[in-house]
């Protein structure tokens, strides 16, 4: 039990500060460390131009995709450094969020499955924020049931022609490359049947049409596929065996999303210490908040040193697991909590959501109107403690009417 | 950097477990509960024999002289067997002190008999209802001698030292309190065994009636030694409680995975599937944040109090719900006194109280974090 830097962890501690110190977009500071929910504010400038320039910046200093052979454009770094420059990195992290997909669930599928040719070509553009990958897999049939998608693809001499729709695909409308799932023996039982693909965004017959979210704003989009058709080269993994590639996606998802996110507290915990409550007593000194802040705040830490006792494993050579379920679980519930705690905070005043007038530029109301997605999106709270309880506490699985059946004779209504 | 216990630490925990589960099956804690006698001394021999009770004892005062890090995973494979014998009071508290403030003649007086279990020690500090305010002590030390109530003490009516916090001088506030050692063989003690929500665990109420008491660190300093040693103990206590909360995930999921109801192990549904990812929840939550607690006490740390009230209200938290829903998982079987869910539910609940409720120790982590945050 260490939790201080070793020697060597200290050297690339004092490296990576001194390299992002005179490098960092200091500009946007500001902007960044208000950043909340919700897409990034950068008074003006253009987030997308902002994030590939620093996402560019970094690569040619040999800092993108850190735990990245250096041979597909990272640099090789252990899971340690990776937290370490995480933590150095700060409030410039915030303009990563765009290159999430790609770089944590895409590229580590395409590292694991693809020939040695795609991966030289693909994977250090992925890598510099020059080409944005998304995850098609969702389908309007079934995003927990995700092995029950239609999508099919058939195999037309060596290409392969996909006709379907997948939807609630993040960042589709700027991606230039996908990684899409789909069904090419529907005669096999739901798993057995599905092939894994990648492709351009812009292929023929490909169609994106963004949807609008219940926060007003447009990160995912619906994508039509009509006679979609890709060589044979551009499929991860073997014919029918496209279960098996997912599960490398899905895993990379929860570690790169669940460990290291923030349960909310340090906003909440800041905006209460000088907050005064109606009877001109401070919020922070109110038992009742003090409880609920506590609560919290034991959340976030309890959920920083899971993430922490993750990479100690991983750097021992163990595979991340299902037990990394936890923390998008805990996160996501406390993040809507507190949103709604800080607004009752307020008052009838907790209703307004213009920057410039409510608290802390808005940044619960933000909260308020994104946590709902963070409880459903890459695994609904209830399939994580449905992975928990089955997969970490070994419970038996949950009835199935459609087990052992073809694809094509489950139930759909 | 590195999250884990090492692979000595870990080897050294799965002896504990095996010699609890050999000596501490749930058959003992369970024959205390039934009366048969406040604590079980042929358990506590052995822990002594074993080295546990000592581990973290330097061995010049008799003890095996490791760290606080191999006493964190003893203390929790204590709390997985809900060991029916006063370590949280003898060595987590009443040796710490002594550690912390004693002059060398104290420890060498009592830190060798700790180890050695030979001497039981206690801390009596409250003074009935409300918990441990300065306003509310009244206990008072004047020419070397004790008078005042404390109640309830935890292991009092089987402790032979006391570790009591009192006044030297009349009042109310914090400055007019210090520690005394008080060797409780000796006149002027009367002790009042109590009855409580966890009889596994004896408790009393010590009545001192001119007994001789002798300063433990400087006059004026009892409340922050005090404060401190309910900190490093809060932690040890923290691992008692993670190591209950796992023991009581894992009879809650036996239990699912072996009952059946509508032709399915009642696993399968989700209200139970669920109700034990979140105990799962919780109990990992506690086990991570007890080992950002377990190095700082290791390193004596500037977070030590941070991470104690963090530990704290986590393990209290982790402990009691996995307790709790232990007993509903096993349904009416959970709730007869034959099965052992109830062992669990009463230790959390006992635990979760000894060094001071949830209101306390969540309080104590917002100042310290506010403290932390204005610096
Ligand atoms: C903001 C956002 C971004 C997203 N981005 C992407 C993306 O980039 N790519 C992509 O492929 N997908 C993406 N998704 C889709 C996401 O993965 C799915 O929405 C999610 O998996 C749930 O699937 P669903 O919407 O079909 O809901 P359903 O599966 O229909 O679920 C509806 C409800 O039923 C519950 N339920 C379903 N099955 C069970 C079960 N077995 N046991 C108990 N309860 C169950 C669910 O928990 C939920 O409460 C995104 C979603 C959101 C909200």
């Amino acid at each position: 039990m260490n939790f201080d830097d070793t020697p060597q962890e200290a050297a690339f501690r004092a490296e990576a500060r001194a390299w992002i110190s005179a490098n960092g977009p200091r500009h946007l500071l500001p902007h960044l460390e208000k950043a909340g929910f919700g897409g990034l504010e950068l008074d003006g400038l253009d987030p997308m131009q902002e994030a590939k320039a620093w996402q560019k910046k970094k690569y040619e200093a040999g800092w993108a995709c850190l735990h990245w052979p250096k041979a597909y454009g990272g640099r090789g770094a252990t899971p340690i450094e990776r937290v370490i420059w995480g933590q150095e990195e700060g409030a410039y992290g915030a303009l990563s969020g765009t290159f999430i997909i790609g770089h944590g669930m895409c590229g580590p599928t395409v590292m694991d499955w693809a020939d040695e040719d795609t991966k030289t070509k693909r994977l250090p553009p992925l890598a510099s924020g020059e080409e944005i990958w998304c995850q098609l897999f969702s389908e309007p049939a079934g995003g927990s049931d995700l092995a029950g998608l239609r999508t099919k693809a058939e195999k037309d001499g060596d290409d392969w022609v996909i006709n379907g729709q997948k939807i609630w695909t993040s960042g589709a409308h700027y991606s230039q490359y996908g990684i899409v799932i789909t069904r090419t023996d529907p005669d096999a039982p739901k798993h057995k049947g599905l092939t894994m693909f990648y492709l351009r965004m812009d292929t023929p017959g490909v169609r994106i049409v963004p949807i609008k979210q219940a926060n007003g704003q447009s990160g995912f989009n619906e994508v039509y596929f009509d006679n979609v058709r890709i060589p044979d080269s551009q499929r991860l993994g073997a014919v029918n065996d496209g279960w098996k590639v997912s599960l490398t996606t899905l895993m990379n998802e929860r570690l790169s999303i669940g460990s290291g996110m923030s349960a909310g507290f340090p906003d909440i915990f800041e905006f209460c210490k000088d907050l005064e409550l109606s009877d001109g007593s401070l919020a922070i000194n109110d038992r009742g908040v003090r409880s609920k802040l506590a609560d919290w705040a034991c959340r976030q830490s309890g959920l920083k040193y899971t993430g922490m006792r993750a990479i100690s494993a991983l750097s021992r050579g163990e595979t991340p697991g299902p037990e990394n379920s936890i923390g998008k679980l805990v996160a996501g519930s406390s993040l809507q909590e507190i949103a709604m705690f800080a607004l009752d905070l307020q008052g009838q005043a907790g209703v307004i959501a213009d920057p410039k007038l409510a608290a802390m530029g808005a940044k619960f109301q933000a909260q308020l109107m994104r946590s709902p997605a963070t409880r459903v999106e890459g695994g609904t709270d209830e399939i994580l403690r449905n992975i928990i309880g089955e997969r970490v506490l070994g419970l038996p699985e949950d009835m199935r009417a459609d087990k052992g059946l073809p694809f094509n004779k489950i139930p759909t209504a | 950097m590195d999250f884990e216990f090492s692979a000595e630490q870990l080897q050294l925990r799965n002896e504990a477990r095996r010699y609890l589960a050999d000596k501490c099956p749930t058959t003992v804690p369970r024959a205390v509960l039934e009366g048969a006698g406040s604590y079980d001394k042929g358990l506590w021999q052995g822990l002594a024999e074993m080295g546990f009770l000592g581990a973290a004892i330097p061995e010049e005062y008799g003890g095996l002289g490791l760290g606080y890090l191999e006493l964190c995973v003893i203390a929790e494979e204590l709390g997985r067997a809900i060991a029916p014998v006063p370590v949280s009071s003898s060595i987590f508290l009443v040796a710490e002190i002594l550690k912390a403030a004693g002059t060398e003649a104290q420890k060498q007086a009592w830190l060798p008999r700790l180890a050695s279990g030979e001497v039981i020690g206690t801390l009596a500090a409250i003074e009935g209802m409300g918990g441990g305010r300065p306003s509310t002590l009244k206990a008072q030390v004047s020419g070397g001698v004790l008078t005042g109530d404390k109640s309830p003490v935890l292991d009092g009516d089987i402790a032979s030292l006391a570790v009591v916090l009192a006044r030297h001088a009349p009042g109310r506030d914090e400055a007019g309190l210090s520690l005394y050692l008080v060797d409780l063989s000796g006149p002027g003690i009367e002790r009042t065994v109590l009855d409580t929500i966890d009889p596994s665990r004896s408790q009393a109420s010590l009545s001192f009636k001119g007994a001789k008491a002798e300063r433990i660190g400087a006059e004026g300093e009892g409340w922050r030694l005090y404060e401190e040693a309910l900190d490093r103990a809060a932690i040890l206590t923290g691992f008692e409680q993670i190591g209950g909360a796992d023991r009581a995930l894992e009879m809650a999921r036996d239990y699912a995975l072996q009952r059946f109801a509508f032709g399915r192990a009642i696993g399968s549904f989700q209200a139970i599937k669920h109700m034990l990812a979140d105990m799962y929840v919780s109990a990992t939550l506690a086990r991570s944040n007890g080992y950002f607690g377990a190095y700082a006490l290791s390193t004596g740390s500037a977070d030590l109090g941070e991470a104690a009230a963090t530990v704290r209200v986590s393990a209290t938290k982790a402990f009691q719900h996995c307790a709790k829903n232990n007993i509903q998982v096993h349904g009416g079987m959970g709730f007869t006194w034959a099965m052992d869910c109830h062992l669990f539910y009463r230790r959390s609940n006992l635990l979760a109280l000894t060094l001071g409720g949830q209101n306390e120790w969540e309080d104590k982590l917002i100042d310290r974090l506010r403290a932390k945050n204005a610096a």
